[in-house]
């Protein structure tokens, strides 16, 4: 099934960015025996040489030739310079390691010696990120909201069936799926056994990561990540209908939207209380104990939370194009 | 206890951030709206931080509770809130000329999709603007080219694809120029919050140490930021994403994205280098030379092209070097002029995209010279506003265009040593761009005489079927009247704000 299908569509997006190309470049249909094969080796080789010898030849195509040696010549010879240039000024900079360097200034000072206090945090850079400089991180995390916008963009298969044009690049759900199911290992019981046994027990490892973020070293895009490396492994043992049960597109949507509107109101919140010299009412609690440094345990549960499900939904439609 | 005012900052930025994740839940037509009310309400916040600034100064906004060194921070200028102001309202124009585009070229399921790209993009604008970090203006430049890579891509026919996949290496490129470059000077400063830097940097150049560093840092900040607006060597990707996204990215994406990284550049050469210390490096020199040859590339390239959205992608090459021309001279002069360049091409250059996509919609979607001639008969409006962009870069008085090129002029004059090849390159430019672009208005303007008599697609658009594309083509033409007949003050605001930066 479709086993070409990610080779006609680079066809026809090649054929599309050039008019000038042979019109009777096709590929003739796979055989009815190769229907639900992996793509065959040797078919796939014959077609790549194809495109090479029509499209990129450089003996049918003399400018690109002439180009191609230039590109070549231009590409090693830049690429020498610059290493020149990078190893003279990296030799210049401040020595690595130096008592005397510019950056061991009154900056990193107080992040060492007042961070526990101003922030409440026992791990500094939890504080550093989170909260001296929480707008950076804000921003961090958008960017990996608007990848995750992105591959979706990129990647989300809506249609139900075909109709009119450009189908040769977007192919259907369902066409999908049924991709999906000939390398989808059923009920494979070695992986199950395995997966019921570890997967909660990363899980609890990821939730332990995310809430001492702001103790030992960890935090939210780490223990996310760990979170969303148990719900992938879950899907491979058990597929998509189980998993489905309980994370499907709500549930993704639902605690992105949250874990970042979460993340914007209470630094805007903060924020609007620091630099109009308000008080904040947030309790910075004793230190050292799990329930302590005001916000910083709340955004790395938000931050987890998106990263887990980030994480989870890349591999979704990496696999089949949704969830 | 501050004036509210000086909060403005913050919410626009958390503003964008909050309704491009609400965005996501929502279908496409309320995104829609979202999205038209989030773009006014930062125009007008930015307008407040405008005319507060102008009666009490710049002021500086400390995120969290923090002061500045430590925590993060964000300033307010004339200059700052004048281009939030402006670039909110091309925006503005931008989604409402391409809004029948977005609803034929984007699946329904995707849509809100484009508004949640939308906000961030602005989101990411505003931050640039008002930042006086450079680690947050890098952060903010991440979500500005991941964004824009989804404004191209999320048409999804092969070029575009091929067209984003382009402009993300290209522009992670640059990223990563810049990256290095705030990184190296880190490394000598110590720092990274402008004013500071500013200051090590003033020691640094006074004492004579770590020079060829900072020459390379300076180069690598420069180049970087050169790649991601396109400056000529580094335009390969500018055609196609220009030329075959959906309109409103197109015109986003040509008009201010582009600029955004600008005027970081222009905030990076004030507030973080120093005016004098760029000046007496050779960059400048560098710069100036990519530019000119930027002017008359871009302009031949144009000449050459039988599409008219890759011919007005193509024109931006040599627009985007008129900017660089600007700051490479050197002078304050110079750099007035490359601030009000960048006003003028992006009202003039939303405004031909938008034009050319009407021009391009009565022609049966064929953007080749041949199916356009009588175009501007039978979809008014797009003519009127494809033929007052056109005089607009040429360069007729009455227009914008005309009011940059004076103004370089004045500005070459007090430039000793650049004066003549700067006056030789303006000239020559003037004359293609009057080549390529009045060729194509005398193109739509032809009497198609029944050329195209019972084929399909050549249609007449007339003015009740597409009420907001009007509206919006007539406020475009308005803005670049204004900005071509009240140049005084607008000029007035731009050198106050150029002093404030300083």
């Amino acid at each position: 099934m479709n086993s070409d299908s990610l080779f006609k569509r680079l066809l026809s997006w090649i054929r599309e960015s050039s008019e000038s190309f042979d019109e009777d470049m096709t590929i003739q249909d796979v055989d009815e025996n190769e229907r639900f094969g992996v793509v065959d080796k040797t078919t796939h080789a014959e077609n790549l040489e194809m495109v090479r010898r029509k499209v990129y030849s450089e003996k049918e195509n003399k400018s690109m030739r002439r180009m191609e040696a230039l590109y070549r010549w231009f590409a090693v010879l830049f690429a020498c310079f610059f290493t020149f240039v990078l190893i003279v000024t990296v030799s210049h900079m401040p020595k690595t390691g130096d008592i005397n360097n510019p950056a061991n200034n009154e900056v990193a000072e107080r992040y060492i010696k007042e961070g526990l206090k101003e922030t409440g945090a026992t791990n500094i850079v939890a504080g550093m990120i989170l909260d001296y400089r929480a707008f950076d991180t804000l921003g961090e995390s958008h960017v990996l909201f608007v990848a995750a916008i992105v591959v979706t963009i990129l990647l989300r298969l809506d249609k139900k069936e075909k109709d009119g044009i450009n189908t040769s690049i977007i192919e259907t759900i369902g066409e999908a799926e049924k991709d999906d199911k000939i390398f989808e290992p059923k009920n494979d019981t070695i992986l199950q056994k395995v997966s019921l046994i570890f997967v909660p027990v990363i899980i609890i490892f990821g939730i332990y990561v995310i809430l001492n973020g702001h103790l030992s070293p960890g935090g939210g895009f780490s223990g996310g990540a760990i979170i969303g490396a148990a719900l992938i492994m879950y899907l491979n043992a058990f597929g998509f209908e189980k998993t489905g049960k309980f994370f499907n597109e709500k549930v993704y949507k639902t605690v992105c939207f949250s874990g970042l509107a979460f993340y914007a109101l209470a630094k805007c919140y903060a924020f609007f209380c620091g630099a109009n010299h308000l008080d904040s009412h947030i309790s910075k609690g004793i230190a050292g104990h799990i329930l302590s440094a005001g916000l910083i345990l709340p955004l790395d549960i938000a931050v987890g939370c998106v990263v887990a499900c980030t994480m989870y939904g890349f591999y979704a439609m990496f696999r089949k194009g949704g969830f | 206890m501050r004036d509210f005012v000086q909060n403005f900052p913050l919410f626009s930025i958390v503003g964008c951030l909050l309704s491009s994740s609400t965005s996501s839940l929502l279908k496409g037509r309320a995104a829609k709206w979202v999205n038209t009310i989030l773009i006014m309400l930062v125009g007008a916040m930015s307008l407040c931080v405008m005319i507060y600034c102008l009666k009490n100064g710049p002021f500086v906004y400390i995120m969290g509770h923090v002061p500045a060194p430590w925590g993060n921070e964000v300033r307010g200028g004339v200059l700052e809130g004048g281009m939030g102001l402006f670039f909110s309202s091309i925006m503005l124009l931008s989604m409402m000329g391409g809004r029948k585009k977005i609803l034929e070229e984007i699946e329904d399921t995707k849509q809100n999709l484009y508004y949640i790209l939308v906000n961030l993009m602005l989101c990411s604008l505003i931050a640039l603007v008002y930042t006086n970090d450079l680690f947050t203006a890098y952060v903010f430049v991440e979500i500005n080219t991941i964004s824009a890579c989804g404004l191209i891509a999320i048409r999804q026919i092969g070029r575009t694809i091929e067209a984003a996949v382009r402009y993300m290496i290209m522009s992670l490129l640059g990223s990563g120029l810049f990256l290095v470059g705030v990184c190296m000077l880190y490394d000598l400063t110590g720092h990274l919050l402008m004013s500071n830097i500013k200051e090590s940097v003033a020691l640094l150049s006074a004492s004579g140490e770590f020079r060829e560093p900072l020459l390379i840092t300076i180069a690598f900040i420069t180049m970087g930021l050169a790649i991601k607006s396109a400056l000529f060597p580094f335009h390969a990707w500018l055609p196609d994403a220009y030329g075959y996204s959906t309109i409103s990215s197109a015109a986003i994406l040509s008009s201010l994205v582009s600029k955004g990284y600008i005027f970081l550049l222009i905030k990076i050469i004030y507030r973080v280098i120093g005016f004098d210390i760029v000046h007496d490096s050779l960059l400048l020199n560098v710069v100036f030379g990519f530019s000119a040859l930027g002017i008359i590339f871009g302009s031949v390239s144009a000449m050459k092209e039988d599409d008219i959205r890759r011919m007005v992608s193509y024109s931006s090459v040599a627009q985007i070097g008129y900017i660089y021309l600007g700051i490479s001279l050197g002078t304050k002069e110079g750099m007035v002029a490359a601030v009000f360049q960048i006003l003028a091409h992006a009202a003039t250059k939303s405004m031909l995209f938008i034009s050319a996509i009407g021009l391009t919609d009565a022609s049966n979607t064929s953007r080749k010279f041949t199916d356009l001639t009588g175009s501007a008969y039978r979809n008014k409006i797009a003519g009127m506003g494809f033929a007052a962009g056109s005089l607009s870069m040429v360069g007729i008085p009455l227009f914008s265009g005309f009011i940059s090129k004076l103004l370089f002029m004045r500005a070459a004059v007090n430039n000793y040593g650049k004066m003549m090849p700067t006056m030789i390159v303006l000239a020559i430019s003037t004359i293609l761009n009057a080549i390529y672009f009045m060729k194509t208005v005398v193109r739509i303007y032809s009497p198609e005489r029944n050329l195209y008599e019972g084929r399909e697609g050549f249609v007449k658009i007339h003015t009740k079927d597409q009420v907001f594309y009007t509206i919006t083509v007539i406020i475009f033409i308005a803005l670049n009247v204004a900005l071509g007949l009240c140049s005084d003050p607008i000029l007035d605001l731009i050198s106050k704000g150029l002093d404030m930066f300083a």
